[in-house]
């Protein structure tokens, strides 16, 4: 039996389909899947196997058309479009594989852009956004602007950005996609340290299973749409 | 999201395309322009008819008359089918219960009378007219060759043009400063004992005497005073009404007060009530009435023109607007290439936690400040024009020897209204733009390149 309070993510016969012209494409299609507080989650698959679709439904800026995903005993489903924004305002931060920082902003502006939607007051966001940037390492680019960054220091800030508001779930969307092999090693030492010091529960989506495997508790393998594997957590196996 | 951040971001987004923005805004300024310099225009020409008017003496003036008094015999005086002999007549307590009605500026009685004029070798005769102090600042006095009276006792005289070349055909200017004799008939009251024989319980009267009064020429006029409207037109010499009242000179109501009962005392031929503005012509003239005194004014006049300037107004308004609604077109389209082009940037603050409210307030942020900035630049534009305009009308009639006028009148609420219409047509505007930026799908917008 599962224990609720410990359960992070819980999707229950997910689908997310969509139309193309006459064909319906089955983007993620009754999948089912628990991830536990504190995890760290690997979600593998080739291209077009929906990992990024089932990502940005647990970040709730997509509905499911079918199905629940419950995040910390709520139904994304059932929540209103404010409800989600506040969701992902508040509870979850996202790391893209293309960063996705507003170019016109400085890396200060960038981070500071959550803590203006939460209104934050303005007195606490100097510190909350050096402190953001001091455990990313970024703290000597603040009034740069991302095209004066290199791709890792860009994701650095964006990690920075996620971790803003203090979420309880991060996820990453290919976070080491872009970057060359020892940039993405540092990156994904900074999502692992977010998941061991704050305690963080991380959905992380890659396609390269030896970067799932260096970090990841546990890995979740989607074809087509649908979970074709789920290896247990590392101290199961140890066990 | 807190106002400050959504000024701020909203003026950070305005500056990142300060090109089209710009141009946008100088659109939207050019329409408010516009707007301002017709309203302008209306305002200016309502104000430059009122201040003719009102310093015309025309329309801020009541002339109150005796029923006692048969100049005619009106629907008012067939209402009342009151005992003439009964009626007040127009006398210094008159005068003093008019001046306590509120609104009243001054009450002064007309002053009328005819006298003969002695210049140098030669007599002529002249209608003469006392004229208050408060005429000094007619139109009538305005470019005037000498001055107005040093004060309402002074012993001084204003001619008229024509008069004046009676005086001295080849230099008329030069009467000024020169002495005249001025011959009237003086007003001496009496009363003696009862006469049995004429049936009366008293004999008040007065005596005729003629008199004679020296008086300095201080100015000529050119025009006939009060465009010919009021009585005193017709004179052709004007000296301070007080010192008329001062010299008891006789005048044509004493004549008509011998067969009354108010014999002994003086009484005018008509009182002329000055009103702190037309708009309160009316509630003077129907207290007046309510005294039991006949009462004229020219308000229906003014109440013509203010419909014209209404209309007026609503015509150039509508015209102004036009420019205004062109420029709100030029918003949608900026607005809507901005959301297109920030299709990113809105998926990526939507990733972040805003709203479709914080989406939508953000647009209408800019929105508003483009309309406030083209509302106030609008404005500084409008107003430019019109110094511009007025100027050169200034130098046109300066050219025509005629007096400069203020044709353009920017008041401050139409200031105001300006920058505020220009706000709400661009918050109109940017309705569109900002309910499609809101509807953003953040997956799509997020894949845009």
């Amino acid at each position: 039996m599962t224990n609720t309070d410990a359960v992070a993510i819980l999707a229950s016969n997910v689908s997310r389909h969509h139309k193309l012209g006459t064909t319906l494409i089955r983007a993620v299609d009754e999948v089912s899947a628990e991830i536990k507080k504190g995890e760290f989650v690997g979600l593998l698959g080739a291209s077009g196997s929906g990992k990024s679709t089932l990502l940005n439904l647990i970040a709730g800026l997509d509905r499911p058309t079918a199905g629940s995903i419950e995040v910390l005993g709520r139904n994304l489903a059932q929540m209103s479009s404010e409800e989600l924004s506040r969701y992902r305002r508040l509870k979850v931060g996202m790391i893209f594989q293309s960063f996705n920082l507003i170019s016109s902003m400085t890396v200060i502006e960038n981070v500071e852009l959550p803590l203006r939607f939460a209104e934050t007051e303005r007195s606490k966001r100097e510190r909350l956004v050096h402190e953001a940037l001091d455990r990313v390492e970024m703290s000597h680019r603040l009034a740069h602007r991302p095209s004066e960054l290199s791709g890792g220091e860009q994701q650095r800030v964006s990690i920075a950005r996620a971790l803003i508001n203090n979420p309880l779930i991060l996820l990453a969307d290919e976070p080491t996609g872009n970057l060359d092999s020892r940039t993405g090693g540092e990156i994904i030492n900074v999502i692992r340290r977010c998941n061991h010091e704050l305690k963080m529960t991380v959905v992380m989506v890659t396609h390269e299973r030896s970067i799932a495997e260096q970090v990841a508790e546990r890995m979740i393998l989607m074809t087509d749409g649908r979970i074709t594997e789920q290896s247990p957590p590392a101290h199961e196996v140890c066990r | 999201m807190k106002t400050y951040d959504l000024l701020e971001l909203a003026g950070r987004n305005l500056r990142e395309s300060v090109l089209r923005n710009g141009l946008t805004t100088a659109g939207i300024s050019i329409g408010v322009a516009s707007l301002v310099a017709m309203l302008s225009l209306g305002s200016g020409l309502q104000d430059l008819a009122n201040r003719r008017l009102s310093r015309s003496g025309l329309f801020d003036t009541v002339y109150v008359t005796s029923f006692r008094d048969f100049r005619e015999s009106g629907p008012e005086e067939r209402e009342r089918k009151a005992d003439v002999s009964k009626a007040r007549p127009l006398d210094q307590s008159v005068q003093k219960d008019l001046e306590s009605i509120p609104d009243v500026l001054e009450v002064e009685p007309e002053v009328r009378f005819m006298g003969e004029v002695r210049y140098g070798d030669a007599t002529h005769a002249a209608f003469v007219a006392g004229l208050p102090p408060s005429d000094k600042g007619n139109e009538n006095f305005e470019g005037m060759k000498g001055r107005f009276f040093a004060s309402s006792h002074a012993q001084e005289a204003i001619v008229q043009m024509d008069f004046a070349k009676n005086l001295n055909e080849k230099d008329p200017n030069s009467v000024v400063g020169q002495d005249l004799i001025l011959r009237y008939a003086e007003r001496q009251s009496f009363r003696v004992d009862s006469d049995p024989s004429s049936g009366m319980s008293d004999s008040s009267g007065f005596s005729v005497v003629r008199k004679e009064q020296k008086l300095k020429i201080v100015g000529i006029i050119d025009q006939e005073p009060f465009g010919g409207m009021r009585s005193i037109s017709r004179a052709r010499l004007f000296i301070p009404t007080q010192l008329a009242d001062d010299l008891n000179m006789m005048q044509y109501s004493d004549l008509r007060g011998i067969t009354g009962d108010a014999v002994g005392q003086k009484t005018y031929l008509a009182l002329v009530v000055r009103v702190t503005s037309a708009g309160r012509v009316q509630a003077v003239q129907d207290a007046i009435k309510r005294l039991g005194f006949r009462t004229y004014s020219i308000l229906d006049a003014t109440k013509g023109l203010r419909q014209f300037f209404a209309v007026l107004d609503l015509f150039l308004g509508i015209f102004g607007s036009l420019a205004l609604a062109v420029a709100s077109l030029a918003i949608i389209n900026t607005l809507v290439m901005a959301v297109l082009e920030r299709r990113r940037e809105i998926g990526i603050m939507k990733a972040v936690g805003a709203s479709d409210g914080d989406v939508k307030k953000l647009f209408f942020a800019e929105a508003g400040a483009m309309g406030l900035a083209g509302g106030i630049l609008g404005v500084l534009l409008g107003w430019s024009i019109g110094r511009f305009i007025n100027f050169g009308v200034n130098i046109w009639l300066h050219r025509r020897d005629l007096p400069p006028e203020t044709i353009w009148s920017s008041p401050l609420w139409l200031i105001g209204a300006a920058i505020a219409f220009s706000i709400l047509v661009s918050l109109v505007a940017g309705l569109y733009p900002a309910a499609r930026a809101s509807k953003l799908d953040p997956v799509q917008a997020l894949k845009y390149e």
